[in-house]
């Protein structure tokens, strides 16, 4: 065989790899962009959630780390000043009259002012943030645990979701930012009500008057600048119908991987 | 036909049974499943194309980074840092085109899936195709123990770890076992297949089940055991990467040592035996 058509042939063999690479990728392009594809693989879900409840026990704690370990800077994603003027109002005399209204499913809906929430028991963590990005920041939170507000409230026994509706709006579309969790993350006991941050009021950046804390999952769940809370027994109703706002935007709604 | 290739004819030539069926199936399947965790694994990457090494990101210090800047002359530039070591990487890492626009991202749009940045989808490809993976793995775990694969196939014997100086030195010559020798896996062999399925791949997830704050809750030990989610992501990556090393090496020498014959052995099963010259 002569030279030249080794050269040749393996040329073409290269053209052919590329080709098929890039028949590959463009395939793999046109099956995210299709209606089936995508819903066959968030069947994944469905089975990350089982089999991760299955293995975990139900009030297994997040690690709670020490002074020492916190993140000389947090970082504060998503929203950084809501834009919301209701809000900006209320930013103004520092939530002197910001109320949470806890709402829907419940035998007793009712309202708490900051003040309120400060006097209830509360409940200090120092816990790892993880970001569905991929980075990690440890930072000290103190806030009212959830299940004590639930208890206030009564839910009804139809019940099943806590929905957690804020004054933010990630982009120009001008929908607000919601998050939903289910009974077993609501009543966990570092399921918390955050209102201070690193022994600090919490700052505006990091969702200033009143953020979810729920220690288990990725940080996207635990909803900033809260302004109501409602009990549901299903959240196809709200917004997109999948329980969150980036939920809506593809994303999982169990976020515990 | 050239007279070197009638003389290896006359040599004789026998096929053997090499590969069973179901070590050829889990082999395709693993190597297509592993092909888009990688891709959609670096989908990932991209959405914060940095690794740190603790619990915690250490933003300022980062192990290693991909970031885009602005030259001179205002043009898009790649940069990628190891350990402070800063490179210019324009058009692979850091900044690469997409649709035809130099565009800032960690690795290039034909490295990932999908191509474009979309992290929510990159994360249900590689969940999605992870649990495949784990179900195969845990086929062909099962099968070679049961089979005695495991035991007779992979485990070197102490002639095997004799010979390893040997057959490393034949190695580099690329001069590869002939005859009897070629029958089974050479002591190479051996130990590179054990490091990278009872090694390798089992440590990629571990590492990726350390990164579930769920399982964190659930299992402590196993972040701590890697030093801290933000380390079991670093090493998540080098696991990735020894991979492509492993695969590199892996098809170079399929290539070199009989490309032909060797793909079919993992297609059909059948290996042609060709004995030495002289016998």
């Amino acid at each position: 065989m002569t030279r030249k058509n080794s050269i040749d042939r393996r040329r073409f063999l290269a053209r052919a790899l590329a080709m098929s690479g890039a028949a590959f990728l463009t395939g793999c392009d046109k099956l995210s962009e299709s209606e089936w594809f995508p819903r066959v693989l968030g069947s994944a879900e469905i089975l990350n959630r089982k089999v991760q409840h299955l293995i975990t026990p139900r009030r297994a704690m997040a690690e709670e780390f020490t002074e020492t370990d916190l993140s000389p800077h947090f970082k504060s994603n998503g929203t950084h000043v809501p834009s919301d003027l209701e809000y900006q109002a209320l930013a103004m005399k520092g939530f002197r009259d910001w109320r949470l209204k806890v709402s829907g499913l419940v035998k007793r809906p009712t309202s708490f002012s900051l003040k309120d929430l400060r006097a209830l028991p509360s409940r200090t963590q120092i816990t790892r943030h993880d970001c569905v990005e991929g980075w990690s920041c440890i930072g000290k939170w103190k806030g009212v645990r959830l299940s004590v507000l639930l208890e206030h409230a009564h839910p009804l026994s139809t019940a099943r979701y806590v929905v957690f509706h804020c004054f933010d709006s990630l982009d120009l579309s001008g929908d607000k930012y919601y998050e939903s969790i289910d009974f077993d993350d609501a009543y966990h006991p570092q399921t918390i009500l955050a209102y201070e941050m690193n022994d600090k009021v919490l700052p505006i950046p990091y969702g200033a008057p009143l953020r979810l804390r729920v220690e288990r999952q990725l940080g996207y769940k635990m909803a900033k600048y809260l302004k109501g809370i409602e009990l549901v027994q299903s959240f196809e109703h709200i917004a997109g119908g999948k329980g969150g706002y980036w939920e809506d935007r593809g994303y999982e709604w169990y976020a515990g991987i | 036909m050239s007279l070197s290739s009638a003389k290896s004819f006359s040599r004789r030539t026998h096929r053997i049974y090499r590969h069973t069926l179901p070590i050829r199936l889990t082999h395709w399947i693993n190597a297509f499943v592993l092909i888009i965790l990688l891709m959609s694994g670096l989908q990932i990457f991209n959405a914060h194309p940095a690794l740190y090494w603790g619990d915690k990101s250490t933003f300022a210090r980062p192990l290693l980074f991909m970031g885009a800047v602005h030259g001179s002359s205002g043009q898009v530039k790649g940069i990628t840092e190891i350990f402070g070591h800063k490179f210019d990487t324009t058009g692979v890492l850091g900044a690469s085109k997409v649709e035809g626009q130099m565009t800032p991202r960690g690795f290039p749009a034909w490295a990932t899936i999908p191509s474009l940045q979309w992290l929510a989808m990159g994360r249900r490809w590689h969940f999605f195709f992870a649990w495949i993976f784990v179900a195969n793995g845990l086929i062909y775990v099962l099968y070679s123990l049961l089979s005695r694969h495991f035991s007779r196939d992979l485990l070197p014997s102490g002639r095997d770890l004799k010979s390893l100086g040997r057959t490393a030195w034949n190695h580099l010559l690329f001069r590869f076992p002939k005859g009897e020798e070629a029958k089974h896996y050479n002591v190479l062999q051996k130990i590179t297949y054990l490091i990278v399925m009872f090694g390798l791949l089992p440590l990629a997830v571990l590492t990726g089940l350390a990164m579930s704050p769920w399982i964190d809750a659930a299992f402590p030990w196993l972040p701590a055991s890697f030093d801290g989610r933000q380390s079991a992501r670093t090493i998540h990556f080098i696991t990735a990467f020894s991979l492509v090393i492993f695969f590199l090496i892996h098809v170079f020498i399929v290539i070199v040592s009989g490309a032909w014959n060797n793909l079919r052995s993992m297609i059909t099963g059948r290996y042609d035996i060709r004995e030495p010259a002289g016998t």
